[in-house]
């Protein structure tokens, strides 16, 4: 018994030392290398555009996921639609009324792992001064040194106010709006 | 003489002179109107149905261009002279690059400037061109010069017409008006 338990000790410390080490926290945003994007159909063409400055403050760890947690900051106003009339159209009080809501927020509120690398994300996302819950799937690998989270999940405008008056007709801008990120973020040093 | 030329043109020809004028005009005026609109979903509407008529013209242009290779035009009135031969064939040849060369030039700008054309909004069609915003701004300057180009040529045609049936007295213009020439 004892000499098992000298055999077993030195290998349960290494195994929790290994575990350890590969524990990472991501949690710097690489900004420039990452995307936020979303599309949408119009006159049922399908468009796309992007937000161009957004900030974070992430913590995960993929090791640990329910200790994660991602908070965005997006500057609405550096939304590009594909086209300057559209981008000031957009920014204005029908649509997105940057100026007295520059900014988007993302809070998660809870990460649970769905096993294979993906998880699930909820939070509150805030646009136009309204807030409501959402979730999204995350998936995850390793490049490199970096994390790298990928997603998708699908919003209503309407829901938003994003849209009104002669907008709010969902005949020429549908409803359904798909927003799609790309993440690189850096481990803690 | 081209002793092989038809006296006049098919039925199937004058239809499609009549039809591609009518939807010529049309969606010229509306491309006209819709661009100096302010932003509104009425303005992305008319440019979804402006691209829908364009398609619709490009592909009756192609098929009459077709049709006007193998049925020949009839005849031009004996003793017309030579520089009227010469101008009636340059204007209808530029006429039929017109034809096509217009529609063609709106597909490219729509696929430069990143909105694909989705005819009636069931059937997306390929994008010509990467996007590309400045590429995008050139070809519709482009579009609208050729739409101009062809109002002038449109102006001179039917100018030519009038001539024809009110100094010449010919029956140049009632070969499109049958009407015309059965009084």
């Amino acid at each position: 018994m004892k000499i098992r338990l000298a055999y077993t000790l030195p290998l349960l410390l290494s195994l929790l030392a290994s575990t350890a080490a590969q524990a990472v926290e991501y949690s710097q945003l690489l900004a420039d290398k990452s995307s936020l994007g979303f599309s949408y159909r119009q006159m049922n063409v399908p468009m796309d555009g992007s937000f161009k400055r957004f900030k974070a403050q992430l913590a995960f760890d993929p090791a640990q996921p329910a200790k994660a947690s991602a908070a965005f900051e997006i500057e609405v106003a550096s939304i590009d639609v594909g086209s300057a009339e559209g981008n000031s159209e957009v920014s204005g009080k029908l649509w997105f009324n940057t100026a007295t809501h520059p900014t988007a927020r993302f809070v998660s509120s809870g990460i649970k792992a769905l096993g294979n690398n993906r998880f699930e994300v909820a939070g509150k996302l805030t646009i136009k001064g309204k807030t409501l819950d959402v979730s999204t799937p995350v998936s995850f690998k390793a490049d490199g040194a970096n994390g790298v989270f990928e997603g998708a999940f699908t919003i209503k405008r309407a829901d938003y106010a994003i849209g009104e008056g002669m907008w709010a007709d969902f005949g020429t801008v549908a409803n359904d709006v798909q927003i799609k990120f790309r993440l690189l973020a850096a481990a803690k040093k | 003489m081209s002793s092989s030329r038809p006296g006049s043109y098919t039925r199937t020809a004058i239809r499609l002179h009549w039809l591609l004028a009518l939807g010529l005009s049309a969606t010229l005026a509306l491309g006209f109107y819709m661009s100096d609109l302010p932003f509104s979903p009425a303005k992305l509407q008319y440019y979804s149905w402006h691209k829908w008529a364009g398609i619709t013209l490009l592909l009756l242009a192609v098929f009459r261009l077709g049709w006007r290779l193998t049925h020949p035009a009839p005849a031009a009135p004996a003793g017309m002279p030579a520089w009227q031969h010469a101008a009636s064939e340059w204007t209808h040849r530029l006429l039929y690059l017109l034809m096509l060369a217009i529609p063609l030039s709106g597909w490219l700008m729509s696929s430069a400037k990143g909105v694909p054309t989705v005819y009636f909004g069931v059937l997306p069609l390929p994008d010509l061109l990467e996007r590309n915003v400045e590429l995008g701004k050139q070809l519709g300057q482009l579009h609208g010069a050729l739409n101009f180009g062809l109002l002038g040529l449109v102006a001179l045609h039917a100018a030519a017409a009038l001539k024809h049936y009110v100094i010449d007295r010919d029956e140049v213009l009632g070969r499109m008006l049958p009407f015309l020439n059965k009084a």
